[in-house]
């Protein structure tokens, strides 16, 4: 097999003092879908914090192509050269530059001056909404439109990797079909996928595998057509486990 | 003349930058002779970009995610450290009272009349044709280049512009740079508008600076370099004119004679205060701040009873033999200045109430000083009326104008807040000093601003060993105050505050009196001091005790050492005057080796290094708020504690 574009191996993390993984070990090929599962709080986040260099780990390496990307320090944006790019939870906008200027600044360091222009015209065919509001300050657009930005950004660059936390968190259901319509584009195209979802179902069907996270440690990992029975069994067992 | 906020840091340090440059294009001109042209290339362009990129690297960069009010004491900090160490470093020494020439030729002697209303000499129109030039440079690279774009975004949130593919780093090394150079740049264009060459100048520009900067926030980045401009032509225009016409009208007097030197601290103020949206506005949070672990607790206070009861003896012990030296062995030097030390611990414990308990920074605890001082002054003048009841009057005034001040100014919070009260520092230095029902007016200036020392029924305090003890007595009854203040309803509030005011007004904290209250016992506890602090040199010398610059250094020796204790203030008390004889001299050294002959060479080291060294000291201000002392203190007691613990449990187990 190919050196994975991106491996962790044996990665805890943490903030403080506190730690929110304990040695966890994952790979995602070139092209491969990978979905995250796991309960509120089990460290999915945390994760693809670390997986895109915005949390630097305490112990273990992250891998791109087979070698570490930067020595020491937060430096994500070099992760992002090498093609991992993070689409974070949450706002994750500059609340104080316009739409456009949000895009611009991805846009020109993927594609260019030349291919700017181009890279906007696109994203504002994903998302007409962001078309209308281009020289609208992010900060003042609604949840679900800031949600849009920051995924309008990452998609239209189809970079090698792309992680994404909670996409779909705070869109209206049709915008949700469609932006997996688009991740789904991007798979064809070759982009690889990390993808940390709440709708599991949705994920699951996009991915072709997926790994569970409990507590901080990675507790399975399979092809999705297994993940379901697996899910359903864990839930089952906190639950009854709760109950006691 | 004009600021640039390029780093999102409220940048005091901008007027240090501006003097090392102004100091080293002096030093390479005027002093080895260069030519201009390079003298201007070394200070402006070299020295100064070299500069903003040390001081990213080694400070700012580490402060990325901090808090804006840590900021700005790093940046106080800094302003104080800068010029003296620029200072030690280049062996220069403030020069005054000299024409410091410019960078054009003859600059101050050759003058244009273009429009027939004033005439500009060389060194003017170099220096505004200079900014017009920056400012159009700045606003089309804010505009219309990535990198412009970038600096903004790095400003908002490194994170989210590194998710986007830029390095963080390598953005903000670069504003530095460019923002330390036009730094730089208006240092050396405004150095010769001073007839010296000293750091408090420099210091006033970075009031107008902010003024513009101000102004900036609210609009857009190009207006606010069009707001820098025409706030510096209103200040220009205000200047000539008014001289001018007040020679025809002579009502207009003593309007131009209160108002010219001051303006800029007038509009600064009203900015802040009228501006409505300023208060308003909040700070752009970075949405990736999740990244980052919660800040460090402070440390709670349990201590191991044994401990505290040791700690507290040996204090008792310390204090009780230091008294009995200095009451029986010191000299009349030393004397002074353990009083001194006493005094301004009282003085710093305003410090400890305002900053440390209710977490807002004011630079105008010298201004209520001088209050203090300034009342006891006149009604003893004027009235002959008993010392120690118009010191009281003295902080009863300076609580009250504490109040009052407090009203528009709480307000606006955090870093607006700090820069109102600076403004009014410099307009009361500026203006009200000037008032002969203040500062005495001319007769001051000839026979100083004497005070005479108090007289309580028998006891005469003109002697310094009673004189001390009344002191001491001060000292213990405002510490007992400050300790109740804190423990009480309000301190409890101010504590809830500083938390998260959003939380605490909605659970029914008001946030208003709370505050008022605490800027008005600051400002009366910093009253009381400034009045001691004259009857003891009997003498208010109002520029060198109560200067705004002062209670800048006053600030960032209380943060340095212990912003949130009694005993941080009293520290700090004795840090401000027995620092510089005790350890810088080498009298302590000499002590402990038995004479002053087996001091090594370096000793005494200048005084000058005593603002080095707490400028920096309050550098850590982001990362240990209770101040650096206080830090260590508390590490150790921590690990003597968990000492004591495991003896204790060991002799548990073979028991
Ligand atoms: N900035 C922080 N400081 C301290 N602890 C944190 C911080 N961010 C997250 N944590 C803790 O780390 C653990 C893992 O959090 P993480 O955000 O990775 O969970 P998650 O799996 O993404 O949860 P969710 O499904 O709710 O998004 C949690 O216990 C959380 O409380
Ligand atoms: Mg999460």
């Amino acid at each position: 097999m190919s050196t994975p574009i991106l491996e962790l191996r044996d990665v805890e993390a943490g903030y403080g003092p506190f730690r929110a993984l304990f040695g966890v070990s994952l790979e995602v090929g070139h092209g491969e879908a990978v979905a995250l599962v796991g309960a509120n709080g089990a460290g999915k986040t945390t994760l693809a914090r670390a997986a895109s260099g915005l949390l630097t780990p305490t112990a273990g390496t992250v891998l791109v192509d087979g070698a570490e990307v930067g020595r020491g320090g937060p430096s994500a944006w070099r992760f992002v050269r090498a093609g991992v790019v993070h689409a974070p939870e949450g706002r994750s906008v500059l609340a104080s530059l316009t739409v456009e200027e949000n895009l611009a600044l991805s846009f020109h360091r993927a594609f260019g001056r030349s291919g700017l222009a181009g890279a906007l015209e696109r994203a504002y065919e994903l998302f007409p909404r962001l078309g209308e509001r281009r020289t609208q300050v992010a900060g003042t657009l609604s949840g679900g439109e800031q949600r849009m930005l920051s995924l309008g950004r990452v998609l239209v660059e189809s970079p090698r990797l792309l992680i994404a936390d909670e996409l779909s968190l705070g869109l209206a259901p049709m915008v949700v079909d469609q932006v997996f319509e688009t991740l789904s584009q991007i798979r064809g195209a070759g982009t690889a996928l990390l993808i940390v979802e709440q709708q599991v179902g949705h994920a699951l069907e996009l991915c072709d595998r997926a790994a569970v996270l409990e507590h901080g440690l990675i507790t399975w990992q399979g092809p999705t057509s297994e993940a379901g029975a697996v899910l359903e069994s864990r839930l089952f067992e906190t639950a009854t486990t709760e109950l006691k | 003349m004009l600021t640039y906020k390029t780093s999102g840091v409220f940048n005091l340090a901008f007027g240090a930058q501006a003097y090392i440059s102004a100091a080293m294009y002096f030093k390479a001109h005027s002093l080895w002779g260069w030519p201009k042209w390079a003298a201007l290339v070394v200070s402006a362009f070299v020295l100064a970009p070299l500069l903003g990129l040390v001081l990213e690297r080694l400070i700012f960069r580490h402060l990325r995610t901090a808090s804006a009010v840590s900021k700005l004491v790093i940046a106080i900090g800094l302003s104080v450290a800068l010029p003296e160490l620029f200072n030690q470093a280049a062996r220069f020494t403030a020069v005054a009272g000299r024409q410091i020439s410019g960078i054009v030729p003859d600059g101050a002697g050759v003058f244009y009349d273009p429009f027939g209303v004033y005439r500009f000499n060389r060194d003017e129109l170099a220096m505004m044709a200079v900014a017009l030039a920056a400012s159009l440079l700045l606003a089309a690279l804010f505009r219309f280049t990535m990198i412009g774009l970038a600096m903004r975004a790095v400003v908002e949130s490194p994170r989210m512009t590194e998710l986007s593919g830029i390095s963080a780093d390598r953005t903000s090394a670069f504003a530095w740079a460019l923002s330390s150079t036009f730094a730089g740049l208006a240092g050396v264009l405004i150095a010769p508008r001073f007839n010296s060459l000293i750091p408090t100048e420099f210091f006033t520009l970075v009031v107008i600076a902010v003024a513009a900067a101000a102004v900036g926030k609210l609009v857009s980045l190009p207006r606010a370099l069009l707001g820098g401009l025409g706030l510096g032509w209103f200040i220009a225009v205000f200047n000539t004119f008014l001289p001018r016409w007040s020679g025809d009208h002579t009502w207009l007097r003593p309007l131009q004679e209160n108002l010219t030197p001051s303006l800029p601290f007038v509009v600064l103020f009203g900015i802040l205060v009228l501006w409505r949206a300023i208060g308003r506005q909040t700070e752009a949070s970075d949405p990736l701040a999740g990244v980052d672990p919660p800040p460090p607790a402070l440390a709670a206070h349990q201590r191991h009873p044994k401990l505290t009861l040791f700690t507290r003896l040996f204090g008792v012990c310390f204090v009780t033999v230091v008294g009995l030296v200095v009451w029986f062995r010191a000299d009349v030097l030393w004397m002074h200045l353990v009083t001194t030390a006493v005094i301004m611990s009282v003085i710093y414990l305003s410090v400890t109430v305002i900053t440390g308990m209710a977490g807002q920074i004011s630079l105008c605890q010298g201004t209520f000083g001088a209050i203090g001082g300034f009342m006891v002054f006149q009604m003893a003048d004027r009235f002959d009326m008993s010392v120690l009841a118009a010191a009281l009057m003295g902080a009863v005034a300076a609580a009250a104008v504490g109040a009052v001040l407090s009203l528009p100014v709480l307000r606006l919070g955090g870093v607006w807040l700090a820069i109102a009260t600076l403004a009014f520092a410099f307009f009361f230095d500026a203006v009200m000093v000037k008032f002969s029902w203040v500062g005495g007016g001319s007769t001051a200036l000839l026979t100083g601003t004497r005070v005479p020392r108090p007289l309580l029924g028998p006891i005469d305090f003109a002697s310094d060993r009673a004189f001390l003890v009344l002191a001491v007595i001060v000292l213990v009854v405002v510490s007992v105050v400050v300790i109740q203040l804190r423990d009480g309803t309000i301190g409890r509030t101010l504590a809830a505050l500083r938390g998260s005011e959003v939380a605490a007004a909605s659970i029914g904290i008001s946030a208003a009196r709370a505050r008022i209250v605490a800027f008005a016992v600051s400002a009366a506890i910093a009253g009381l001091g400034g009045a001691l602090l004259s009857m003891h040199h009997q003498n208010v010398n109002y520029s060198v005790n109560f200067g705004p610059i002062n209670a800048l250094f006053w600030l960032v020796v209380v943060v340095a050492l212990g912003a949130r204790t009694v005993e941080g203030a009293i520290q700090g008390g004795a840090a401000f005057a027995l620092f510089e004889p005790l350890i810088l001299q080498g009298e302590l050294l000499a002590w402990i080796l038995r004479g002053e002959d087996h001091l090594p060479g370096f000793f005494p080291i200048a005084g000058s290094w005593r603002l080095v060294l707490f400028g920096l000291m309050a550098m850590q201000f982001a990362r240990h708020p209770e101040g650096l002392v206080e830090y260590g203190k508390r590490r150790a007691s921590a690990r003597i504690s968990r000492w004591l613990e495991a003896r204790e449990e060991r002799q548990a187990a073979v028991a």
